[in-house]
Formats: structure tokens, sequence, C-alpha cells
């Protein structure tokens, strides 16, 4: 797999992931990520071409859509749809997952509430992220956290689309941060409830208790059996 | 040795199978009810199954050269499935429990299938990817039990295939010589441009469905709407199985369940399973279709850790979830 590109350099493949593969690198002289999506042998050449050409598309016109709006998200520098290259701003800082093990409790604090931030923003301009999780946030180097991977993200529809988004974070805290789980959780969500409101909060939690009830998810049920 | 006989009658198979820890399969006995037109008529299937109960029953006794006194316990599937088809299995197996003093061993179908592809392929911690005509499920065993990973949203992979291909007036029979009426349609055809539905980690196929026959009213040719219907449905589900290889860090895959003989299917999951070095387990044939052997086997682990239920509790639970099982042994 090779990033398309004849105007900037790969230095670094940092991941694979199921659907494309990160890498890091330099582009008309800045600092990059390339995010290449991969074709898939097992799909027909019609059918995956359709599929790379529209998630590049869709997540591009998302990111910039956010970065409209004021959510800290990389910066776009070129996209080409025909072979599923978005190529964006290279935010320097720590993957958030790492940097909470590390960090002492007011700055792991401080760093929640401005993911929470982020997050509330986004969910205001009426997008849901699908994969919000600790290891798709970055901390910079000025303790702001960035929203990365938008390649799930997609138009809110219902209130359920941004709660399942704290749902997942929820889970996060729970199985890689358990030990700060709720004091975590609730940094984070004092950052979201003041950017989108008191009421709108409560209705996001009223539909994440919703979904942890709704038997996908097994220790809550098993609370509700037994009361 | 223990022996254990375990009843299947979730849907359209009423079987009966009798297994010991070794050998291990001793009877394979199964009545398949075949509509003669449209899907499975639930209480049409279970009067047939009442019908032929007590044939495939013997059947399964003649073939192992057993007594029924020589079994050690009574397995029945007891969900998640058609309740009138449930009802059937369930009654044999209480009264034989009942009757003869045996144990009764509930066993959830879906942990089954599962079990049966383990112990046939001899995958030892695989990312399972359940297909049936009721079932799309990608599970993966976890802390005790098969936690969800992905699933359908709406209606389950065979399922899809079989309404269209029965509305596109190409069956029944769904299959002939192990081969699925929409993988034979699908022979010759073009792509054309049909919805595909990944939402996360699940697969929805009700939207497909309704486009595909929407083109074919709107007189696009039949190959093509095949051939575009299954890349699209095959391609969603292998690339879920994909997620959850890679974000459990999976090195098997293991495919169980009756859309697992498609040939053409298994060819993807191989294509994404080599370029992600994974081992890749395919249940054979005979056992990826409902069987009695399948709870027969499940039934006889539970058994061993001491698993039973009173034949007056073994009520049955149509909607009986796989990651709701224990798996204790």
């Amino acid at each position: 797999m090779t990033v398309s590109t004849c105007v900037g350099r790969v230095s670094k493949v940092i991941y694979l992931g199921a659907e494309a593969l990160i890498a890091e690198g330099e582009f008309l002289g800045r600092s990059v990520v390339f995010k290449q999506r991969v074709s898939k042998p097992y799909r027909v050449p019609e059918l995956d071409r359709a599929i790379i050409s529209r998630r590049t598309i869709s997540e591009a016109r998302i990111l910039t859509l956010l970065e409209e709006v004021g959510v800290r998200v990389p910066k776009i520098v070129f996209v080409d749809p025909l072979v599923g290259l978005i190529v964006m701003e290279k935010i320097e800082g720590l993957v958030l997952r790492d940097a909470l093990k590390d960090l002492d409790w007011e700055v792991a604090c401080r760093a929640m509430v401005s993911a929470g931030r982020e997050v509330g923003k986004m969910h205001r301009a009426g997008i849901a992220h699908g994969d919000v999780t600790t290891s798709n946030m970055i901390l910079a180097r000025d303790g702001d956290v960035y929203i990365v991977d938008l390649g799930l993200a997609k138009h809110v529809e219902d209130v359920e689309d941004v709660a399942v988004d704290i749902h997942l974070l929820i889970r996060v805290l729970e199985s890689s941060h358990y030990s700060a789980r709720e004091e975590l959780f609730k940094c984070f969500i004092s950052g979201y409830r003041e950017v989108v409101g008191e009421e709108f909060t409560r209705e996001v939690i009223n539909k994440v208790s919703e979904i942890r009830l709704r038997g996908r998810y097994v220790e809550e049920r098993k609370v509700r059996k037994t009361n | 040795m223990v022996i254990v006989l375990g009843v299947e009658s979730t849907a359209h198979t009423f079987g009966v199978g009798i297994v010991s820890d070794e050998p291990r399969i001793l009877a394979d006995s199964r009545f398949n009810y075949i509509p003669e037109k449209g899907g499975i008529h639930p209480r049409e299937a279970a009067d047939n199954f009442i019908k032929n109960a007590p044939k495939v029953l013997k059947e399964a006794l003649t073939q192992a050269n057993l007594d029924i006194e020589a079994v050690d316990a009574v397995a029945v599937a007891l969900g998640p499935g058609l309740g009138p088809c449930l009802r059937v299995g369930a009654t044999v197996a209480r009264a034989l429990a009942a009757y003869y003093g045996k144990p009764l061993v509930p066993v959830n179908h879906a942990v089954a299938h599962i079990e049966i592809g383990k112990m046939l392929t001899g995958a030892r911690d695989p990312l399972v990817v359940y297909i049936s005509g009721g079932n799309t499920v990608i599970t993966a065993l976890h802390g005790g039990r098969y936690r969800v990973f992905g699933e359908t949203l709406d209606i389950a992979l065979g399922n899809f295939m079989d309404t269209l291909v029965r509305e596109l007036g190409l069956a029944p029979p769904y299959v002939v010589g192990g081969v699925h009426a929409l993988d034979r349609c699908s022979e010759g055809g073009k792509f054309v441009d049909l919805p595909y539905v990944v939402k996360g980690q699940d697969t929805s196929y009700s939207g497909l469905l309704t486009a595909a026959l929407k083109a074919y009213r709107s007189g696009v040719r039949v190959e093509d709407i095949c051939f575009s219907a299954r890349e699209i449905a095959y391609s969603s589900l292998v690339e879920v199985a994909e997620r959850g290889v890679a974000q459990l860090g999976k090195k098997e895959i293991l495919l169980v369940g009756g859309v697992a003989a498609s040939k053409y299917l298994v060819e993807k999951f191989r294509a994404m399973a080599e370029y992600r070095n994974l081992r890749i387990y395919v249940v054979p044939p005979k056992y990826a279709v409902d069987n009695g052997v399948m709870i027969a086997w499940t039934g006889l682990q539970l058994f061993k850790k001491g698993v039973s239920v009173e034949p007056e509790k073994a009520v049955v639970r149509q909607r009986w979830r796989l990651d709701s099982v224990d798996v204790c042994w």
C-alpha cells in the first residue's frame, strides 16, 4: 500500500485500521497525516470505488463543517476522493488515552473538560462522531483536546445518535480508565454541558441510560434482573 | 462415558443427535420441513415436526445402537427460534426427561452453532460470524460469554437472500446442490448501484431488499440485481467482521450457520483473512445447517458442569439472546 501523492512524502505508517492506513509525513513542506482508505480484495471494483470515494467525501465534508463552526479538528490540506486520500494537518500532542494514564488529576480533568466542550460543539453542529474514544482524541501541547478520525461520523437524525457517542465514551472510560472513570466522566460532562446547555445534556443522559438498558450491554442487564 | 441426546426444532429442521466424549458423534437424524411455496409457516412446520418426531428419534437411537436408558441426559434447544416449532422439540425433550428420569439440559441454539463449529474445526479463540436464516451476529467469547460485537439491525442475511429470490420468482427451492438461488442468479450479472449500509459495527439488509425489488420492478435485469445485492450484502458483512478482528485483535475467524455453506461468501472471507493473516475456519456444510448433534454436543458441555432444568420450568424462549448465556465450560 502506498499513499498516492507526488508532492508529499510518507515517513511513517502509524496505524493500519480496518478501513484505512494512517501515516505521517510531509506535504508541500508541512507536517501532515495521510489517511488512505484501502481497496478491499473482497469487494467488486465498482463497489470498492463507490464506497471509498463516498466515505472520503463524507469525511472531508464533515471535517470542513466542524472546522468552520470552531470544533478542534485537523485542518484538511488535500483531498482526493478517487483514490480515497485525505491529507490533514498533524496535531502535535499525545493520544488522550495514553496521556490520561500519566497526568495528575487536575490536568487530566482539564483535558476531559476540553474533550467535553469539543464533543458538545460537534453535537451542536449536528454531527455525531460514531467512534468517540480517548484514542480518537489528541491532547495538544496547549492543553486543549482535538477530535480526530471522523471516518464514522454522520449527520445527527435523532438524539439517539449523539447519545451513542456519549455511551461509547462511558464504555471506553470503563474499560481503559477504570479507576477514575466516574470522576473523568464528570469532568467531561461539565465541559459538554457548558456548550450544549443543561436541558440537552439531561436529554442525552436519559437516552444513554435507555441505550444501556436495551439489553445489548450485559452488566446493566444483570442489574435490571435483580431489581 | 457420558452420552447426551439433543433435540433441535427451532425453525425448519427437527433433528435428534446423540454424542459422547469419544467418539463424539454417535447419531444424527433429521427431518427437514420444505415448504411447497413461500417461506416457513411456523404452524405447518410444527405440524410436520409432530408427525415426524417419533421416526427421527427412533432413527437416532438405531444409528447409535443405543437404548434410551443408556442416555445420561436430554438436551434441547429452547431458543431462539419460532414458537410453534420450538414447542415441539421442548415437548419431546420434556417427555423423554420426565418419563425416563433423565436430567434435562437447556441449550441456546446460537451457542450450539458456535460450539459445534469449534469442535469440528478446532478453532480456539476465533471471532465468530454466525449467519443463518434468522441470525447475523459477529461475536467472540470474552469473560465467560459470547459478546455481540456487531449484528444486523433488521433482517438476517439468510432471510434477506431467501426473501429476495422468492420475490424475484426464483425460489423455493432456495438451495439446490448446496448453492443458494441468489448465488445462482448472480451469474453473468453486472454491478448496479444499490444501498450499502454499515452502521458502525452493524449491518442492515432491509433497505437493500426494498431497493433491489424496486429496481426489479423498474426493469433492471434480474442477474444484475442478484449480483449487486449479493455483492453488497456479503461485502458489508465481511467489512463488519474485519472491524471486529481489527478491534479485538483476533487471529482466527470462524464461520458458522447455514449461510456459511455459501462458497462464494466464504471466498470473500478468505480474501480478507489472507491479507490480515488470519486462520479461517468454516463449519462443514452438513453441520452448518440446523441439526440435533450441535444441541447434544453443547448439552454435553453444560451437563458436565452440572447445568440442568426441571422439565416444568423448561419453557421456550423465542428471543433468547446469545450474549445472555453463561459459557461455563
